[in-house]
């Protein structure tokens, strides 16, 4: 640790101007660039040095991305390797090994290895304790067999964070460890998984005798579900990075709709709109707040109920609109089995966007897991009873 | 439309010591009991709960200048004290006189009343009937030479007035003196006991005229405004404490067996309800920070809270009444004083659909039949 003071706007800035006078966008690869910016700490300035940081507030982030957006600095694929830098990279961070961090961080971040997350099963879904896929320890490494489902991203990625099974004999919680699978070993097969909007946005992937490095074991064999607390953590937590302004996300399509075209209107129909917009602006405000908590260094529990509250809206929005629509809600624009482009969601129609949301009440912790969360840690309710806690996991009924 | 900076929606440290202050008073004078016994007194209004926030605490005129005998806070701070007022059902008449006539009165620039009303010492009551959608005179309201007249039902936190402030058909704003002989001040039993309504006679009052034409009407309708914005906070306070005391008797009342807060069906109601208190906080916040700046967006964000903070504390409070089961219905319990308090203040100003109508008019979001709405219907693309 070194005892010099964390590094202040100004400085950073000053740091940014030097990199970038020596490295000019558009006149090195890419992909030099991306690395050199890494080596430099001015990828996550919050992160250690060495490690893509600086150890610098997270705050001077924004500062840092709008100068090299600024500068033509090329795009590290961020929207695509959503899992890998809002959960990978925060779970190396937290529990790797300083190998561990070296070896994967820097590629992580360039994004030439884009990541995703094993953790889901057929039949461990709200319950992600019960999962059973599991890993055997083996003089070559660990043997995974298994398989996983609901995986974004899998059919891109290079990595995965993987939760398995290492102690069948131990109560649920504590016979997990967590592993991290080069996604092109043996034995993964990833296969689309087609969804209710005809998109094949996730995949099922099964995992058979895929062979896993001891050193690419996350933390303590047993402390798995530790880990991937963590993890989870990270992804409840992830709100954008700016509020959005006013009548940003599903309700601008609404109340587009109902500016402009008003053969559409039906009386019955105007309070209900209504209702959607002070939802979405109360939404709006709450988010904001809770960003104004963040950066005044107190954050609050309210991230579970935003994200419970965005998926009713969602959902709620897209159904009036297509109640508005009347005939046209009766088309839908394409039923083939297609991968989405990232964030195409508005260039889509209001039936698929009131099927897609049917997911958001689902995907990343069911409401009613919200729920309970909300009840049991921020309220402090009892919580409900749980005969499985303290019985062996190959005991338990499946 | 523009992107808008968001006003700081916490709470600022001078506003935590204000809201700590608020509260131990509250908690020395307005005791559940001590209200519910009052609300079956002659007198409702907590005249020495007044007195001392109005002289020891110093919240009546926090949004008025010190030298308008005020604390030159802003609305900001006052919107807190409203939080600690609607959590104790506190029966003072906070919202009409240092709210809505304060804020009236600074419309109209009438130093010598803001200062005796901002200071405590005399209590104001602007004469409309509470629950009117738009912020407008009543009919019968009139001023002959310097002679007032008219006949107001219903009217807010006129109980314990000094000085009435009526708006008048005509569309001036003219003050009369309660202790006028030409003036009747009629208690009404009201749904909310707590903060009980009257019925206003003025016959051939001696008046003084405060404001005429446009300067009138458009400080009534900031005033309105203003008030609106703030009563959203009085009712989420009234719904944190509803909140608060269903959870609190989950953990630990017990039925078969078991704690009945263990039960998800109860759990769910509890999160739902706490989410929607978190909106309710963060517009809340946002509509006093609109008033305290004086924002383009105050209309809004008025209208916005009412939406969303009448509905919020009336959920709340019946979902209080519920959880609690027998007890709950049972007027030894102060759940009922919430109750009424959040249903009557939700129609207080206008209910909830009047302000999102409202709303629908400041968002161009207007309804099917509007006339100024018939846009030439387009051919879908």
């Amino acid at each position: 640790m070194s005892a010099s003071p964390p590094l202040d706007g100004g400085s950073l800035a000053a740091l940014t101007d030097a990199f970038l006078a020596t490295h000019t966008p558009g006149s090195m690869d890419d992909l030099e660039f991306l690395r050199a910016r890494f080596d430099a700490g001015l990828a996550v300035v919050s992160q250690p040095a060495g490690l893509g940081g600086l150890g610098a507030s997270a705050e001077l982030q924004e500062q840092v991305d709008l100068a090299f957006a600024n500068a033509g600095s090329p795009d590290n694929r961020s929207a695509y390797n959503i899992i890998g830098l809002g959960m990978a990279a925060p779970t190396l961070l937290r529990f790797g090994t300083s190998a561990q961090q070296q070896r994967w961080l820097r590629p992580l971040w360039t994004g030439e290895n884009i990541w995703c997350q094993l953790f889901s099963e057929p039949g461990a879904g709200s319950d992600l304790a019960s999962v059973a896929t599991s890993a055997v320890r083996t003089e070559a490494g660990w043997v995974i067999n298994g398989q996983k489902v609901w995986t974004s991203l899998a059919h891109e990625a290079s990595f995965a964070l993987l939760l398995a099974r290492t102690d069948p004999d131990a109560p649920k919680h504590r016979g997990m460890s967590y592993f991290v699978v080069d996604m092109f070993s043996p034995g993964v097969d990833v296969r689309p998984l087609r969804q209710v909007t005809g998109e094949t946005e996730f995949n099922e992937v099964f995992l058979t005798d895929v062979l896993v490095p001891e050193e690419n074991r996350l933390d303590e064999v047993g402390n798995g579900w530790k880990v991937a607390t963590g993890t989870l953590m990270n992804e409840r937590m992830a709100l954008g990075a700016a509020t959005p302004p006013r009548e940003g996300g599903p309700i601008g399509s609404l109340t587009d709709l109902w500016r402009t075209r008003p053969d559409l209107r039906r009386p019955a129909l105007h309070d209900r709109v209504l209702r959607l917009w002070v939802q979405a602006e109360s939404l709006r405000l709450m988010a904001a707040r809770l960003r104004q908590q963040q950066l005044a260094g107190q954050p609050g529990p309210e991230g579970s109920g935003a994200k419970l509250a965005y998926a009713q809206l969602a959902q709620e929005t897209s159904s009036l609109e297509l109640d508005l629509l009347g005939d046209e809600g009766l088309r839908y624009d394409d039923w083939t089995a297609r991968r989405p482009e990232i964030g195409d969601l508005g260039d889509r129609t209001a039936g698929f966007r009131y099927l897609r949301a049917k997911g958001n009440s689902i995907e990343g912790g069911t409401s009613e897991v919200m729920r309970n969360i909300i009840a049991e840690r921020v309220l402090g309710l009892p919580p409900g009873p749980r005969p499985d806690r303290d019985t062996p996991w190959k005991e338990l009924p499946r | 439309m523009t992107v808008e900076q968001i006003p700081s929606l916490l709470y600022s440290p001078i506003e935590d010591d204000l809201r700590s202050s608020v509260r131990s008073v509250l908690a020395d004078h307005a005791s559940w009991q001590s209200v519910l016994a009052l609300t079956e007194s002659v007198a409702t209004v907590d005249q020495t709960l007044w007195r001392v926030l109005a002289d020891e605490v110093g919240v009546t005129g926090l949004a008025i200048a010190e030298e308008h005998g005020g604390a030159g806070a802003s609305w900001r701070e006052t919107a807190v004290v409203l939080e600690e007022l609607g959590r104790a059902v506190a029966p003072v008449p906070f919202l009409g006189s240092s709210v809505f006539s304060t804020a009236l009165l600074l419309g109209l620039r009438v130093d010598d009343l803001l200062e005796s009303v901002a200071s405590g010492t005399r209590v104001a009551a602007v004469v409309v009937s509470a629950a009117q959608q738009v912020p407008r005179a009543h009919r019968s309201a009139i001023l002959v030479g310097d002679s007032a007249s008219a006949h107001v039902p219903g009217v807010l936190d006129a109980l314990t007035a000094d000085i009435l402030l009526i708006p008048t058909a005509a569309g001036d704003i003219v003050a009369v003196e309660a202790s006028d002989p030409g003036v009747r001040i009629t208690p009404v039993v009201s749904l909310d006991m707590t903060r009980q309504l009257a019925d206003i006679r003025v016959d051939g009052a001696s008046a003084r005229l405060l404001g005429r034409g446009t300067a009138a009407s458009s400080a009534l309708s900031t005033a309105w405004t203003i008030t609106a914005a703030l009563l959203a906070s009085e009712q989420l306070g009234v719904a944190e404490w509803c909140l608060e005391a269903g959870v609190g008797y989950l953990k630990e009342r017990r039925q078969f067996g078991q704690l009945i807060g263990s039960y998800q069906a109860l759990q769910h109601r509890c999160a739902d309800l706490w989410v929607e208190i978190a909106q309710a906080r963060a517009v809340a916040r946002y509509a006093a920070a609109c008033a305290a700046e004086g924002s383009g967006d105050l209309e809004i964000a008025a209208a916005l809270a009412q939406s969303v903070c009448s509905e919020v504390a009336v959920s709340a409070a019946e979902i209080c009444v519920q959880l609690h089961g027998g007890i709950g219905f049972t007027w030894e319990f102060p759940a009922h004083l919430y109750l009424k308090r959040a249903k009557s203040a939700a129609l207080v100003l206008g209910a909830a659909d009047g302000h999102r109508a409202r709303l629908g008019g400041l968002i161009d979001l207007t309804p099917a039949d509007a006339p100024g709405s018939a846009h030439p219907a387009e051919e879908p693309s």
